[in-house]
C-alpha cells in the first residue's frame, strides 16, 4: 500500500505544480524538409507568384513607356479631349505641342459599359432565377451549357455579328427610343445618325456580359439556404414571394459583385466595340448618336496609324484602362467572395 | 392493426403528381398565348410599329399583362404578380438565348457559302481582296499560325498556371489568399492591355519587329488565370486522404504531387488546358497589335509576320469588299467550329470526371 | 427509456387528452368527416423508390398527434404531404387524398399557397429570415401572402405571446432575429407560423436542434397552442411524444416503404401497445 500512496501523492503533486505554474512551453514540431522538397516548394512558390509578377510588370512597363506622355500632359491626360500628335522638323514626336487627352474616351467607356450593365443585369438576374427556381432539371442543364458556351465565344464574333445583324435592329430600337423618349436628355439627337452609337455598343457589350453575370448570380442563387426557402413556401409564399423574401436578400451582394465583374469585362472589351462604335474625340452624352469613345478600341484604332512615339501615349492610355479594370475587378471579387461565404 | 381501410393495402396505387399542370390548365396557358398573339398581330396592323422586332417587342409586353389579368381574376392578386413575374423570367431566358441562336444561324448561313477545299490548302499571298472566294486563296496560313501561336502560349502558360494551382492547393503558404485574389484580378485584364504590355516590354525595347511568339506571350497572360483557376478547382476535388497516404508512405511532397496528385487529376488538368485554349483561340486585339498578320504561310514563330484566324477575319472585315466579307464569315465559321469542338471536349472530359 | 419513468407523465397526459376521444382502435371512417385534417391512403415515392405506404389518419381539432418511429420510416415524408411541401423534391410522387375540411388539397383547382396558409409548418432547424427584424419575421407570412391586417401590433404581440416569446423579445422587436438563441429562434418561427392563423400546425422534429431547456420551452408552447389548433409533431424523442401529445402514431419501415403500424391514445401506445413492434420500439428495444 505505502508505495502506491506515495506514487499517488507524487502524481497529485505533479499535477498541482503543472496547474500552478505556467503551462510548459509548446514544443515546436520541426521537420527539416529534404532537399527535393525544398526545391519543389521554392519552384512552386515562385511559379505561384507569377500572377503577382506579371501584374507588377504590366504596371511598371506601361508606366515606364507612358511616363513621358503622362508627365508632359499632366492632368490634361485625363481631362482633355484632344488627341494630336505634333511632329517636329526631324519627324519625331514633339511632346510639347502634342495634345493627348482621353477624357472623351474615358467617358465614352463609362457610357458604353453603363448601358451594358443597365441592359444586361436585369436580364441576367432573371435568367439566373429562371435557371435556379423555375426551369425543370433537363432544361436547366441544357441552358447552363448554352450560357457557358456564350461566354466562350470570341469577341470578334460578337463584333462582326453585331455590325451586320444586330445593328439594323438596334437602330430600329434607337429610333423608337428617340421618337417616344426624345425628351429625355440622353436620348436627344443633334443629327440623325443612328449607326454605330454608344447605345449599339452598349447592347453588344450587354450581350457579351450576360453569360458572366448570369453564371455568377446563378451560382449565388443556388446557395440560398434551402431551409429558408422552405420556410417561405410553408408560410404560403408564391415563388415570387419566396424570391423577394429569401433568395434576393441573400444574393443581393453577389449580384452587385457579378454586375461589377461584368462592368470590368465591358470596360476592357476591344474588338467588339471597335466594330460597332464610331470613335469621335468629343464628349458625347447622347447615347443614340453615332459618336462615342472607348479607350480600348481607341488604342486599337490609333495603333494602326501611330508612330512609335505616339504608341507610348497609347500605352499611357492602356495604363489608365489597366488600373481602372483592376480596381473594378478587385472590388467585384471581394464582394462576390464575401457574399458566397457569409451566410446572410 | 385491425383495419377497415377502404383501399386494401396489398394494392399499390399508381404514383401521381397532382401538382403538375392538368391538361385543362395547359390549355388555358395556350389560350392566353394565342389571344396575346392575336392582339399582338392586330396592334402591329393598326399602329405605325412594323417589322419582326415590333411583333416581338409588343408580345413581350402583351403576354405578361394578359397573363397577369387572367390569373389575377382567377386566383387573386399575389398569384397574379407571381404569374407576371414567371412570364418575365421566362422571357429573360428567351432574350438571353436570342443572340446565341442568331449568331449560330448567321455564322452558318453566311459562312458556309465560302467553304471549299482550297481553304485548307492555300494561303492568301496571291489572292487579293476582290478575287472570287471559291477559287482564290485560303486560310491554311491562318490555321497554321493560330495553332503555332496557341501551342507556344500553352507552353508558356501551362507551367505557370499549373504551378500557381499547385501552390494554392498543395503548399498553402502565407501568400495563398493574396495570390488567389491576384489570379482572379488577372483574369479581368483586358486583352488589349496584355498586348500593349508585350509591346512595351519586349517589342520596343528588345526585338523591334513583330513575330508570332510575341502574340503567344500576350495570349499566355490571358490564359494563365483560366488554367490556374480550373486546375485549382480540379486539384481541390482530389480527396485529402490521397495526399496523406502519399506522405504517410514516406514519400516527399514532391513525389506525392508528381506520382499521386497530378496523375489523379490528369483529365481535369487537360480540361483546364482546353479551356485555356478556348479562351484565347479567338482573341483578336493582342494578335492585331503584335503578330504582324502575314498572308503567307510562316512556320517560324520567331521571325516574320504570322497570320492567324482572328487576324484573317479582322482583315477580311476591314477590307470591306463583298469577297473579303465572305472570307471573314467563312473564317468565323472555322473559328466557331474550333471553339465549339474545344468546348465540347472540355465538357466531355469534365463530365467524365464528375461522374467518376 | 424505461416504463417506470414514463408512467407518472402518462397520468398527467391523460387529463389533457380528454378533449376529443379516439376510442382505442379508432380507425378513419370511410366517409370524410368534413372537419379537420384527414389523410386517406397516402403513398409517397421518390423516383422509383416507394417510401410511404397507405397511411390513413385523422387529426382532430384541438389535439396534438405525435408521429414516432425510427429514422427513415417515412414520418417526415408523411407530414410533408399534409401541406404539399412534398412536391418540392423534383422526383417526388404520391397517391391518396389529404382532406382539409372535407376538400382534397391535391385537387387540380386548389391554390397551393392557400393550403399552406391553413396548414403551417415548423422545421427541424430554426430558420428565421436573417434579413428581417423579429417583428418583420413574425409578420412575414402576411407580407408573403399579401394579407391585410387591421392592427399589426396587436397581431405581433398576440403571436409572440402564444409562442411564449413575448416577454423575452418585447424590448427588441426591431433587432434582427439572428441574434436570438436557438430555442428563441424556434419559438420565433412558431410565432411566424401563427401570424397567418393556420388551422393546423405541422412540426417536423422541432426540438432536435435545441438544448433541453429550450426544448422544454417549446413543449410548453405546444401545450398552450393545442387548445386552439390541430398540431402534428414528428419526433424522435419518445419522452417528448409522451409529454406533449394526445395521440401517437407509430411508423416503421422493414426495409421497404414506411407504414403506419399503430395509432391510438398516447398513454395506450406507451403502456399497452397492441402491436409487438410498437412495444419493442417504445420500450427501447430498437430504433
Amino acid at each position: 500500500m505505502p508505495p502506491i500512496q506515495v506514487r499517488g501523492a507524487k502524481i497529485s503533486l505533479m499535477s498541482q505544480t503543472v496547474l500552478n505554474s505556467a503551462l510548459p512551453a509548446k514544443r515546436e514540431i520541426t521537420t527539416k524538409p529534404r532537399l527535393s522538397d525544398r526545391i519543389f516548394r521554392s519552384v512552386v512558390t515562385s511559379g505561384g507568384l507569377s500572377s503577382l509578377v506579371i501584374l507588377g510588370l504590366i504596371f511598371i512597363f506601361l508606366l515606364y513607356q507612358g511616363y513621358n506622355t503622362l508627365h508632359s500632359q499632366g492632368i490634361h491626360f485625363l481631362t482633355g479631349s484632344n488627341w494630336n500628335a505634333a511632329l517636329n522638323d526631324s519627324g519625331s514626336l514633339d511632346l510639347k505641342n502634342s495634345q493627348f487627352g482621353i477624357a472623351a474616351m474615358l467617358i465614352g467607356t463609362l457610357v458604353c459599359s453603363t448601358i451594358a450593365i443597365i441592359i444586361s443585369v436585369p436580364i441576367s438576374v432573371m435568367t439566373a432565377l429562371f435557371l435556379n427556381f423555375y426551369a425543370p432539371d433537363r432544361i436547366k442543364k441544357f441552358m447552363v451549357t448554352v450560357v457557358d458556351l456564350m461566354a466562350a465565344f470570341p469577341s470578334i464574333l460578337y463584333g462582326i455579328w453585331g455590325f451586320f445583324v444586330l445593328m439594323p435592329s438596334a437602330v430600329y430600337i434607337a429610333k423608337l427610343l428617340h421618337l417616344y423618349f426624345g425628351w429625355i436628355p440622353f436620348f436627344k439627337m443633334e443629327a440623325p445618325v443612328f449607326d454605330r452609337s454608344p447605345f449599339i455598343a452598349g447592347i453588344i457589350l450587354a450581350i457579351m456580359i450576360i453569360p458572366i453575370v448570369t453564371s455568377i448570380s446563378r451560382e449565388i442563387f443556388s446557395q440560398t439556404p434551402l431551409d429558408r426557402v422552405q420556410a417561405a413556401y410553408a408560410l404560403g409564399a408564391t415563388r415570387l414571394g419566396m424570391i423577394k423574401a429569401v433568395a434576393f436578400p441573400y444574393a443581393r451582394g453577389g449580384i452587385i459583385g457579378s454586375a461589377m465583374l461584368g462592368l470590368g469585362r465591358a470596360m476592357g472589351e476591344t474588338v467588339a466595340v471597335y466594330t460597332v462604335l464610331n470613335i469621335v474625340y468629343q464628349v458625347n452624352w447622347h447615347v443614340l448618336l453615332g459618336a462615342g469613345g472607348n479607350i480600348a478600341s481607341m488604342i486599337l484604332l490609333k495603333f494602326g496609324e501611330a508612330g512609335p512615339d505616339e504608341v507610348k501615349a497609347l500605352m499611357a492610355a492602356g495604363l489608365v484602362l489597366f488600373v481602372a479594370t483592376l480596381i473594378v475587378n478587385s472590388l467585384a471579387n471581394i464582394i462576390v467572395r464575401r457574399t458566397s461565404k457569409g451566410g446572410k | 392493426m385491425t383495419t377497415t381501410v377502404s383501399t386494401p393495402s396489398s394494392i399499390i396505387p399508381e404514383p401521381r403528381r397532382p401538382w403538375l399542370a392538368t391538361p385543362r390548365q395547359r390549355a388555358e396557358v395556350f389560350a392566353v398565348i394565342f389571344i396575346a398573339a392575336i392582339i399582338d398581330i392586330s396592334l402591329v396592323a393598326i399602329t405605325p410599329l412594323k417589322g419582326k422586332l415590333a411583333y416581338l417587342g409588343l408580345f413581350l409586353i402583351i403576354y405578361p399583362a394578359l397573363d397577369y389579368l387572367v390569373v389575377r381574376a382567377q386566383r387573386g392578386k399575389s398569384a397574379g404578380s407571381d404569374a407576371l413575374f414567371r412570364a418575365l423570367v421566362n422571357f429573360s431566358m428567351a432574350i438571353a438565348l436570342l443572340p446565341i441562336v442568331s449568331i449560330l444561324w448567321t455564322v452558318w448561313s453566311r459562312g458556309h457559302k465560302g467553304l471549299h477545299w482550297n481553304l485548307f490548302t492555300q494561303d492568301m499571298h496571291s489572292a487579293s481582296v476582290t478575287d472570287p472566294v471559291l477559287t482564290h486563296g485560303g486560310l491554311i496560313h491562318a490555321v497554321i499560325g493560330s495553332i503555332l501561336i496557341v501551342v507556344a502560349a500553352l507552353v508558356v502558360a501551362v507551367p505557370l498556371g499549373l504551378l500557381t494551382a499547385i501552390y494554392l492547393t498543395e503548399i498553402q503558404g502565407k501568400f495563398t489568399r493574396p495570390i488567389k485574389f491576384l489570379v482572379q484580378s488577372m483574369s479581368g485584364v483586358p486583352s488589349i492591355v496584355a498586348g500593349l504590355f508585350i509591346l512595351a516590354a519586349i517589342v520596343y525595347p528588345v526585338t523591334k519587329t513583330f513575330n508570332g511568339f510575341e502574340g503567344s506571350l500576350a495570349l499566355a497572360i490571358l490564359m494563365i488565370p483560366t488554367i490556374a483557376r480550373t486546375a485549382e478547382e480540379v486539384l481541390l476535388l482530389i480527396p485529402h486522404d490521397l495526399r496523406e497516404t502519399g506522405l504517410a508512405l514516406g514519400g516527399t511532397q514532391w513525389r506525392t504531387v508528381q506520382k499521386i496528385i497530378l496523375p489523379a487529376a490528369r483529365s481535369g488538368l487537360v480540361t483546364a488546358m482546353i479551356l485555356g485554349v478556348a479562351r484565347v483561340a479567338g482573341e483578336t486585339a493582342p494578335i492585331v497589335l503584335l503578330t504582324g498578320g502575314g498572308d503567307t504561310t510562316n512556320w517560324n514563330l520567331f521571325n516574320g509576320p504570322m497570320g492567324t484566324l482572328p487576324f484573317y477575319i479582322w482583315k477580311g472585315f476591314g477590307a470591306g469588299t463583298d469577297e473579303s466579307f465572305q472570307r471573314a464569315w467563312t473564317g468565323i465559321l472555322v473559328l466557331l467550329v474550333v471553339v465549339l469542338v474545344l468546348f465540347a471536349l472540355a465538357r466531355f472530359l469534365g463530365g467524365r470526371r464528375n461522374s467518376k | 427509456m424505461s416504463e417506470e419513468r414514463e408512467k407518472p407523465e402518462m397520468e398527467t397526459q391523460t387529463q389533457t387528452s380528454s378533449l376529443a376521444g379516439i376510442a382505442s382502435g379508432h380507425q378513419p371512417s370511410e366517409k370524410a368527416l368534413g372537419v379537420g385534417l384527414e389523410a386517406r391512403g397516402i403513398h409517397a415515392w421518390f423516383g422509383q423508390k416507394h417510401v410511404l405506404k397507405d397511411v390513413s389518419l385523422d387529426f382532430w381539432a384541438g389535439t396534438v398527434t405525435a408521429l414516432i418511429g425510427p429514422s427513415g420510416c417515412g414520418k417526415s415524408t408523411f407530414i410533408r404531404t399534409l401541406n404539399r411541401m412534398h412536391e418540392f423534391i423534383p422526383t417526388a410522387a404520391m397517391a391518396g387524398q389529404v382532406l382539409l375540411d372535407g376538400h382534397d388539397i391535391y385537387d387540380p383547382g386548389v391554390d397551393v399557397t392557400k393550403i399552406r396558409l391553413k396548414v403551417g409548418m415548423v422545421f427541424q432547424k430554426p430558420n428565421p429570415f436573417p434579413s428581417m427584424t423579429i417583428a418583420e419575421n413574425v409578420l412575414a407570412g402576411l407580407k408573403l401572402a399579401n394579407l391585410k391586417v387591421e392592427n399589426k401590433d396587436d397581431l405581433l404581440q398576440e403571436c409572440l405571446e402564444r409562442a411564449g416569446l413575448w416577454n423575452e423579445v418585447k424590448d427588441r422587436l426591431n433587432t434582427y432575429g439572428g441574434a436570438l438563441s436557438g430555442g428563441q429562434q424556434q419559438r420565433l418561427c412558431i410565432a411566424r407560423s401563427l401570424a397567418v392563423r393556420p388551422q393546423v400546425l405541422l412540426m417536423d422534429e422541432p426540438c432536435s436542434a435545441l438544448d433541453p431547456g429550450s426544448t422544454l420551452k417549446v413543449e410548453e408552447t405546444i401545450s398552450h397552442l393545442s387548445s386552439s389548433m390541430t398540431i402534428i409533431i414528428v419526433t424522435h424523442n419518445m419522452q417528448q411524444a409522451a409529454r406533449v401529445s394526445d395521440y401517437t402514431a407509430f411508423f416503421l419501415s422493414d426495409g421497404g416503404p414506411g407504414e403506419m403500424i399503430e395509432v391510438g391514445n398516447t398513454n395506450e401506445i406507451f403502456s399497452r401497445p397492441r402491436d409487438q413492434r410498437t412495444e419493442n420500439y417504445v420500450t427501447g428495444r430498437f430504433g
